[in-house]
């Protein structure tokens, strides 16, 4: 079973308290209404379906119910940080218990610019 | 004419109770519940008008007399009382800005005693028991089985198990198992 460290709680607890919700630091724009429709389309229905890397919201529905944001690496399923809804993306680079799981995911990124831009772009 | 209004009604669960070798279930009787959320600001007018400090550290309770206070969240508490002193009244006079909602009804309480009251428990719940990780006064709210609970060490060998009512007999049944197993 994984342990996932809830930022609230303070400690690790087992995944089946947690549930997953969705991809994290999708933005919404604050005039909704004048938004085309494709870029209603990227903010509503397109999401980053990476190998490495994912950050992601997650629910700590089982405990203190609170949302939190972590990094996950879709390949290894290991939580590489997980941080309180609200703060900024936090810089993996610097992260250092996980050098090789961040690794791991930088050729893929490159060969996908086209679809990392968009996501970039989102980014609170 | 059938008199409906004096139909007798039984509190879920009541007398049921159950003993293996070393744990034995009980259920608690009825006592006020109160689910509270109130922000930070809040917080001080709240403990005292409860009379008891709320708590602010994640698993942890606090307990004055008949009244407890288990932390949920950063701005979540569940507050039992078994005596005849509704904390809801209590609140109710706070001007500071919260919500109180009493469930004493929606909750019903298990007590889980004896040597291996962690590991009956633990047949279905996720969490470290042990002392360390989850000393006396610590409280969750976590899993058992498929159903969510309030989990509260009360002593080293004492646990009170807090379900949702619709739940209560399946939560029941499950430790009546797991008591056997952890006997076993």
């Amino acid at each position: 079973m994984l342990l996932i460290r809830c930022p609230y709680c303070e400690e690790e607890r087992p995944e089946l308290e947690f549930r997953n919700a969705g991809e994290a630091h999708v933005v919404r724009s604050s005039d909704m209404a004048s938004i085309s429709d494709e870029d209603f389309e990227k903010f509503f229905f397109i999401r980053n379906n990476p190998k490495g890397v994912i950050f992601e919201r997650w629910r700590h529905v089982h405990g203190c119910a609170r949302f939190f944001n972590a990094a996950r690496d879709t390949v290894t399923d290991k939580f590489i940080v997980t941080y309180k809804a609200g703060m900024p993306k936090p810089d993996l680079d610097k992260i250092t218990d996980a050098p090789s799981a961040v690794a791991a995911t930088e050729p893929p990124a490159k060969k996908k610019p086209a679809r990392r831009a968009p996501a970039k772009k989102k980014d609170a | 004419m059938a008199k409906s209004s004096e139909a007798l009604r039984n509190p879920a669960q009541a007398g049921r109770e159950f003993s293996a070798a070393a744990v034995k279930l009980a259920v608690l009787p009825p006592a006020h519940r109160l689910s509270l959320r109130a922000p930070e600001s809040s917080v001080s007018a709240l403990s005292k008008a409860l009379g008891l400090a709320l708590p602010n550290r994640p698993k942890t309770s606090a307990a004055k007399g008949s009244r407890m206070a288990l932390w949920l969240g950063p701005d979540e508490w569940l507050v039992i009382d078994d005596g005849a002193k509704d904390p809801l009244e209590a609140c109710s006079k706070v001007p500071a800005l919260h919500s109180a909602v009493g469930i004493s009804h929606r909750n019903v309480a298990f007590s889980v005693v004896g040597i291996d009251a962690a590991n009956a428990i633990n047949a279905g719940c996720p969490q470290d028991l042990s002392l360390d990780a989850f000393p006396v006064g610590a409280c969750s709210r976590t899993i058992l089985g498929k159903v969510e609970i309030v989990l509260l060490r009360t002593a080293e060998d004492q646990f009170r198990v807090e379900c949702w009512r619709s739940f209560s007999d399946y939560v029941f049944t499950f430790l009546t198992e797991a008591a056997r197993d952890a006997a076993a």
